[in-house]
């Protein structure tokens, strides 16, 4: 199969050579966790014993999972364009395989702390989850376009000057109506039989991940090459 | 395979400052090609857009291997480029590295090879270690094994012996002479003993429209 689609095969070695280097350095990793793991503690403790509703947890949950990747994603392209590394790799391969490289890493990377994240608030917050199928599947979706979002707002934050305040200020307007179908799907799930089931917030977390996929990888090479 | 060069009516400006104008030549096969030029002259510009790296702001550089335009796709497998702006993976060892780039060109990695090749650009031993425990002068020569790993047409220096020894210098003098044989090489450089390499030069800084056409 890599063979007939290249673009997959070159996209695994990207991220095989991204996993790598997070392994050696863990930045991005401690970066996503550290911020997580305080802001949870923080949550936990300010609302004691207290179960909030559904409605505050949902919002919670999607603050913590929207800022940490906010934190920790950002750096994907700044590196390569700080460390010189860009030359070398615009050279080797096309565009479209580099993003999809970046991409599949970014969920990884987002996905092994949604892992550790999610479960720990449910027990810090007493929450118990009802509905525990369409929540997995929210959870999956709004994670998969929190990264697709986040990977080509990196790429275009690393050719602008101020990097680190582009981030939050870039990905918001693009992200809210992920995170509001997230929020939205979480807080049916999270509200059980008194909730319906979230169809519609599903699709359109689905659709939102087709859309920012897809227009990624057309835009990408104009973001890509100068 | 006959690989060619053909520069036409080739322009760069960066707003208002232009660095060059309607530059047209051509760049026979088994050549050297010097660009000379002061500082800000365009010469790292040039082979920015030989390289497909920048865009020029008019015309065009075409390359032909045995009569065939090459697309941006086959000119990525067709050219090395080493250069000053260029670095590789500090997180990674030097093997590392080259397997990197091997997969991503699609090329087939053999430690055998890899490790042959780093014998060759002087860093026999030292494959395994972290490039960012290298010296300055290992670092360029680890440029070099990237370059030549997929075993391009063209072979683009930019101030090619950079922080190198008198070794170096001597590696640099061999790989000019192995890649005239197989193809073209395209240089940037100043230093008069880096220019005596070329058979054809042109300075970026009394180029006149039309030059070498």
């Amino acid at each position: 199969m890599s063979r007939r689609f290249p673009w997959i095969r070159q996209s695994l070695v990207i991220w095989h050579k991204e996993l790598r280097i997070e392994f050696r350095t863990r930045f991005a990793y401690s970066t996503l966790l550290m911020f997580a793991v305080t802001t949870l503690i923080t949550i936990s403790f300010s609302v004691g014993g207290f179960v909030p509703d559904s409605d505050i947890t949902a919002a919670l949950l999607w603050i913590i999972l929207f800022f940490s990747a906010m934190a920790g994603l950002g750096r994907t392209f700044v590196q390569e364009e700080e460390k010189k590394t860009v030359t070398a790799l615009k050279l080797a391969v096309a565009p479209e395989p580099v993003f999809l490289g970046k991409y599949f890493f970014n969920v990884t990377l987002l996905c092994s702390l949604t892992v550790l994240v999610v479960p720990l608030f449910l027990v810090l917050l007493n929450q118990s989850v009802p509905q525990w199928p369409p929540f997995l599947v929210t959870v999956i979706l709004g994670v998969l376009g929190l990264a697709g979002a986040s990977t080509i707002i990196a790429a275009i934050v690393a050719k602008a000057e101020a990097k680190s305040a582009m981030m939050t200020i870039l990905a918001f307007p693009v992200l809210v109506p992920l995170l509001l179908a997230a929020i939205n799907a979480t807080r049916a799930c999270l509200a059980g039989a008194s909730g319906a089931a979230p169809a519609s917030e599903l699709y359109v977390l689905l659709f939102y991940n087709g859309a920012v996929l897809t227009a990624s990888l057309l835009l990408f090479e104009y973001i890509w090459n100068e | 395979m006959l690989t060619q060069i053909k520069v036409h009516n080739l322009s760069k400006a960066y707003g208002h400052r232009l660095l060059f104008r309607n530059l047209s030549l051509t760049i026979p096969n088994h050549s050297v090609f010097v660009l000379l030029g002061r500082n800000g002259a365009g010469k790292t510009t040039f082979l920015r857009i030989l390289c497909g790296l920048v865009s020029a702001s008019s015309g065009e550089i075409e390359i032909t291997v045995d009569g065939k335009v090459l697309t941006p796709q086959e000119k990525r497998a067709q050219i090395g480029l080493v250069a000053p702006e260029l670095e590789l993976y500090e997180e990674l060892s030097a093997v590392e590295n080259l397997e990197f780039f091997a997969g991503v060109r699609g090329i087939p990695f053999s430690l055998t090879s890899v490790r042959e090749l780093l014998d060759f650009v002087g860093l026999k031993g030292r494959g395994l270690d972290l490039v960012h425990t290298y010296s300055s002068g290992m670092k360029q020569r680890l440029k070099y094994a990237y370059a030549l790993l997929h075993e391009p047409k063209i072979l683009v220096l930019d101030e090619p012996t950079t922080n190198l020894d008198e070794d170096g210098v001597k590696l640099v003098e061999a790989i000019i002479a192995r890649q005239r044989r197989r193809g073209i090489v395209v240089m940037a450089t100043n230093d008069p003993r880096e220019v005596a390499y070329g058979e054809q030069t042109l300075s970026l800084d009394t180029a006149k429209p039309g030059d070498l056409a």
